[in-house]
């Protein structure tokens, strides 16, 4: 029986959901029954990586036996493994929920190419997040890109074709932004491997500006505000399995990035105005996004909007833990909102979906009779929506709780004002859907039947953003392997 | 793992497990439905009354959870929390039988009960809440629980008071979590101490302290209906009977009462309380909303909403005693907490039956009721003597000590305002008395359900005397050993170190 | 001015011509061709950055050549989205991305 630490786990993430999309598109007929065995499967191993690192620290493997700089290197620190993680879960459940989504309607495309499509999806994904050096991650970068744009095209609708559209143009801008940026780093520096970019000297222009470029590109992949239009079409108009994934993982891809760039390799370039910017269009979003959410007419486009909202969270980890010497609060604070958030999304995404496949029409104010033939999967989203506002006991709380103490503890509370000025307005479009849920009804709501693999996918995501907040202990632990920033969980009376 | 560290949390566990379940109850389920609830009332009560046993015999009792590193959840049981959840569980077995009775072939009952259960879990938690970031989970959680229950009926109106309330405790909560973010990051977690958890903060961290004891104050306010805070409860009326008693009686304005009890003298201490000088502004705000509160009540024809106002007034009585320093006007404080937790809940019971038999929901309605239902007006006239402060009912001695606190703090005008408020009360309570026991009826009632052996059903009626009889022998017994009167003396006490 | 320094200048006008076209033109086709302008400046500034030691380090070269085969890609890709979207829509333009009426189920 070989041991946790002498498992190859690393290729294998990659390589399983690789192998099985081969797999998939060239057996078609049997494409659900495959892709949900390999689905369950990477997702073991992606779990088994992330408990491989928590207790054996920062792994390594090279591609093939060949090594950097010439060879693919692929690495995974405390972030990379909860990254990973989180795609394991959410990518269990959702492909679960795919299972039994995709009926026979347009003669089984849908349910033929999904497949192929979104394991491409998860092995860009584990790629990306375990890649060592910043060309291998442009590489990954845009296959995800494009199987992600594929995967919302599959809806075949005229919102969800411009949507895509829109989606790929933009896309197709961040990376070549992103790999510009990659070219003149390297320029500078002499190499892409992040270890070494960490620890060469890199002062100067020209680094500068490869960082901008760099920023600029990812940030678009990521829609952060005012970049964030493209990010409601796509995720409102794709099948509700693709909003779920692109919400709660396909975005954060990029922003791992950000962070690698900017915390691992040039972190002096962090002055207070970059930071502060970042932050400030972080708290933009954060707004903006809410009052969009407030008044969309669409379920899911509210839920689209609220990824929006819930991505300029994420971007207060510069201000807060960037050049602060104790930044650990705001890291950890920053990565379990980013957990809590993909899997209460997703679970949101997917219970949508299973209302809307129930009711006549798309929008907010007709899912009466559905909502209340539904209780398992509203009350999936009342949990999801719970975590969102960040109510204790969830994941959601314990992020918020752990940046408000880093914004007030280090005097810069006007985060901390943004951070509640988000809770309160995810409270109102949480419950603008809830609402529904309780309207007197004239006679006995119409008998609605989604598959129940549908309601308690949405539910086990649900639950799971419920878990995190219990567990958050532990998820800080595997955080600080390899982590750029150090101090307390919690910081007190730093003045 | 002894008994010691189980037992708070099992306290709370013995309410939400069979909440959970009755979720997924088929409504058809009644017996199920009922034998889970009774269940979990009654061994809730038993293994309160084991705590309070054990804390007789000097048991410290405290479950303890690492939630993020720094950050634990505490549930312990001290003087103040025992009398709160002591007063919590008897209560909600009594509106346990109470509801069973009232909601009978009410659609969603499984969702009601199911609700309802999370609601006095989330109290329970308040009550035995060691430090302040626990506290503010199961605040937190008690809104949850609520908004079902007010938006239960699924009524335009329904559904509109349902969301009035949520804005304001959301808002609310919102503030109070700010306020406690604040303090943890100031103070690190902030765990309640008699006499105060501050410390060393006092002489540094003056002029934040006090921004952050008014943050305090104005999230706990909320539910605690300090005006202008208060504008939630008379919309909250919408809800079934039994959740307006419980609202107001036990759950969410004591909650918010409860809070800041433990605010001024377990957080800060009122030592530390009066030398920043945040009490008089906080006796002043409790005696504008007993002044406010009773002036509304006077206006309006709605039964429950007159109640609602009412409560509104009476609650800001604990406040009134938080504030005013002293350990006599802290006696009264406290004690109100139990005395208007079942006067309150006696009123609302009454009204209940009132709207379920005659279907009168308005005072001007209640002429000459007091002869088709006399044991519930009976009732009720206990629960309103109480109110205006009638001896020998519970009120009573809430007032006295009250008025002779404020008279050893040297705050003469307190009398004034405890004067006025019980000529207030009186004036809209009085009337409604008059008119029900010495009045003819006007004409037919307006929905009267065929008269039984009993002038209500037995399950709405029984639960109406318990109260009625707990609200008399509260006050009748005062002085008694183990009577509500003589644990908040322990409690003040403690605080001042007598 | 040196032969390298006009190859990055150029790289640098192209990419800010690509930018503007694809901000400004709706024809999706122009678009595509903006991206790929953008894509050529890319490659054209790796390039130019490309000699450090005297002799042209590959490095760059094999970063181009990735990036070109992956633009091929792409722009197949996004041509044959074009057509979807011109079929579904009766032209090659982006809709407009408002909230639009309660579309249809099954999404």
């Amino acid at each position: 029986m070989p041991q946790l630490a002498e498992l190859p786990l690393l290729p294998w993430a990659v390589a399983l959901p690789l192998g099985g999309a081969a797999l998939v598109f060239v057996v078609r007929e049997r494409a659900q029954a495959i892709g949900l065995a390999v689905g369950v499967a990477s997702a073991a191993v992606g779990l088994l990586l992330a408990l491989q690192v928590a207790t054996g620290g920062v792994q390594h493997h090279a591609v093939g036996g060949w090594g950097a700089p010439l060879g693919i290197d692929l690495a995974a620190d405390g972030l990379s493994a909860l990254m990973v993680a989180m795609t394991s879960v959410v990518g269990l459940w959702v492909s679960l929920y795919s299972s039994a989504y995709f009926g026979a309607g347009d003669g089984g495309h849908q349910r033929a190419y999904f497949w192929p499509l979104w394991l491409l999806l998860w092995t860009a994904l584990n790629a990306l997040f375990l890649a060592a050096d910043s060309f291998n991650a442009y590489v990954t970068l845009e296959l995800l890109g494009l199987s992600a744009v594929a995967l919302v095209a599959l809806a075949a609708t005229p919102a969800a074709l411009g949507g895509a559209m829109r989606y790929l143009l933009v896309g197709l801008l961040g990376s070549l932004l992103y790999l510009l940026g990659v070219g003149l780093l390297y320029g500078a520096a002499g190499t892409v491997d992040f270890r070494l970019l960490a620890t060469a000297p890199l002062a100067g222009p020209a680094a500068a500006v490869a960082l901008g470029v760099i920023t600029a590109g990812l940030v678009l992949k990521t829609a952060l505000f005012p970049f964030h239009f493209w990010l409601p079409p796509a995720h409102a108009s794709a099948p509700a399995p693709v909003s779920a994934v692109l919400s709660a993982l396909v975005v954060k891809a990029s922003f791992y990035l950000l962070l690698r760039f900017w915390f691992w390799v040039l972190p002096e370039a962090a002055t207070p105005v970059v930071t502060n910017l970042l932050g400030l269009l972080g708290a933009l979003a954060v707004l903006w996004g809410g009052l969009r959410a407030l008044t969309a007419e669409r379920l899911k486009l509210l839920v689209a909007y609220s990824t929006v909202a819930q991505l300029g969270y994420l971007f207060l980890v510069f201000p807060l833990a960037l050049g602060s010497v104790e930044g650990f609060t705001a890291w950890g604070g920053v990565a379990l909102l980013l957990l809590a958030h993909a899997t209460a999304k997703a679970g949101m995404f997917l219970s949508a979906g299973a209302i809307l496949k129930a009711s006549a029409h798309d929008g907010v104010s007709g899912i009466d009779g559905t909502a209340q033939a539904l209780p398992v999967t509203v009350f999936a989203f009342a949990l999801a929506g719970v975590s969102l506002v960040g109510l204790p006991p969830t994941g959601g709380f314990a992020g918020k709780w752990i940046l408000l103490n880093a914004a007030l503890a280090t005097g810069q509370w006007w985060w901390a004002a943004v951070l509640l000025a988000g809770s309160l307005l995810a409270a109102a479009y949480t419950v603008r859907v809830l609402t529904h849920a309780f309207t007197r009804l004239p006679g006995e709501p119409p008998a609605c039947v989604v598959p129940a693999r549908l309601e308690w996918s949405a539910v086990a995501l649900a639950v799971t953003a419920l878990v995190l907040g219990f567990a958050a202990g532990e998820i800080l632990e595997l955080l600080r392997v390899g982590a750029p920033v150090s101090g307390p969980v919690l910081m007190e009376q730093l003045r | 793992m002894s008994v010691d560290t189980w037992l708070p949390a099992l306290i709370v566990l013995s309410s939400l497990l069979p909440g959970l379940l009755i979720f997924f109850l088929d409504e058809e389920r009644h017996a199920l439905r009922t034998a889970l609830n009774m269940a979990g009332a009654v061994l809730k009560i038993g293994l309160v009354g084991w705590m309070i046993w054990g804390v007789f015999h000097d048991h410290a009792y405290e479950s303890r959870m690492s939630l993020v590193p720094g950050l634990d959840l505490v549930l312990e049981a001290d003087a103040l929390s025992v009398f709160f959840v002591a007063l919590s569980t008897l209560l909600w077995l009594v509106t346990t039988i109470y509801a069973i009775g009232y909601l009978e072939d009410s659609p969603h009952r499984s969702r009601f009960f199911g609700f309802f259960s999370l609601c006095v879990s989330a109290t329970v938690g308040i009550a035995l809440a060691g430090n302040l970031v626990t506290f503010l989970i199961f605040y937190e959680l008690l809104t949850l629980a609520t908004f079902p229950l007010v938006a239960h009926r699924g009524t335009p109106d329904a559904m509109r008071g349902a969301r009035v309330y949520l804005a304001y405790t959301v808002t609310g909560g919102a503030v109070l979590l700010f306020a406690v973010a604040w303090l943890s990051a100031l103070a690190g977690p902030v765990e309640f101490t008699t006499g105060g958890a501050l410390g060393g903060l006092a002489q540094t961290h003056r002029a934040e302290l006090t921004v952050i004891f008014a943050l305090l104050i104005a999230g706990l306010g909320v539910k605690a209906a300090l005006v202008p805070l208060h504008g939630w409860l008379p919309q909250a009326m919408v809800a079934p009977a039994p959740v307006s008693a419980l609202l107001h009686a036990v759950a969410v304005v004591k909650a918010g009462a409860f809070g800041i009890v433990r605010v001024v003298y377990d957080v800060y201490g009122v030592t530390l309380a009066a030398d920043l000088g945040v009490l008089q502004p906080l006796a002043l705000l409790a005696a504008l909303t007993i002044v406010y509160g009773s002036v509304r009540a006077i206006a309006q024809d709605g039964l429950k909403k007159r109640l609602a106002y009412s409560t509104v007034s009476q609650v800001s009585y604990i406040a009134l005693g938080t504030a005013i320093f002293g350990p006599v006007a802290s006696i009264g404080g406290i004690v109100h907490l139990v005395h208007q937790g079942v006067m309150k809940i006696t009123l609302f019971f009454c009204a209940g039956n009132l709207a379920e038999t005659l279907g009168i929901h308005n005072v001007s309605e209640m002429r000459g009721c007091a002869r088709r239902m006399p044991l519930t007006m009976a009732a009720f006239t206990v629960g309103a003597l109480g109110m205006i402060g009638v001896p020998p009912v519970a009120g009573f001695v809430t007032k006295w000590y009250l008025g002779a606190g404020a008279v050893a703090a040297g705050a003469e005008w307190v009398l004034v305002v405890l004067a006025a408020s019980s000529l207030l009360n009186a004036a809209y309570f009085l009337p409604i008395l008059y008119a029900a026991w010495f009045r003819e009826p006007v004409g037919p009632w307006p929905e009267e359900h065929p008269r039984g052996r009993f002038e209500a059903p037995l399950m709405l009626l029984v639960p109406v005397l318990v109260t009625a009889a707990l609200s008399v022998a509260a006050g009748l017994l005062a002085a008694a050993p183990f009577s509500p009167l003589d644990w908040a003396k322990l409690i003040a006490e403690r605080e001042y170190g007598l | 001015m040196s032969p390298l320094l006009t190859y990055g200048v150029a790289g640098a006008v192209l990419i800010a011509i690509g930018l503007y076209a694809l901000i400004v033109r709706r024809h999706l086709l122009r678009k595509i061709v903006a991206l790929n302008v953008i894509g050529n400046g890319v490659f054209l500034t790796l390039v130019a950055a490309a000699p450090r030691l005297g002799t042209p380090d590959p490095v760059p070269h094999a970063m181009v050549l990735t990036g070109i085969v992956v633009a091929v890609s792409a722009t197949a890709f996004a041509l044959a989205l074009a057509v979807r979207v011109r079929d579904a829509t009766g032209a090659a333009v982006l809709p407009p991305p408002g909230d639009d009426v309660a579309g249809g189920p099954g999404h």
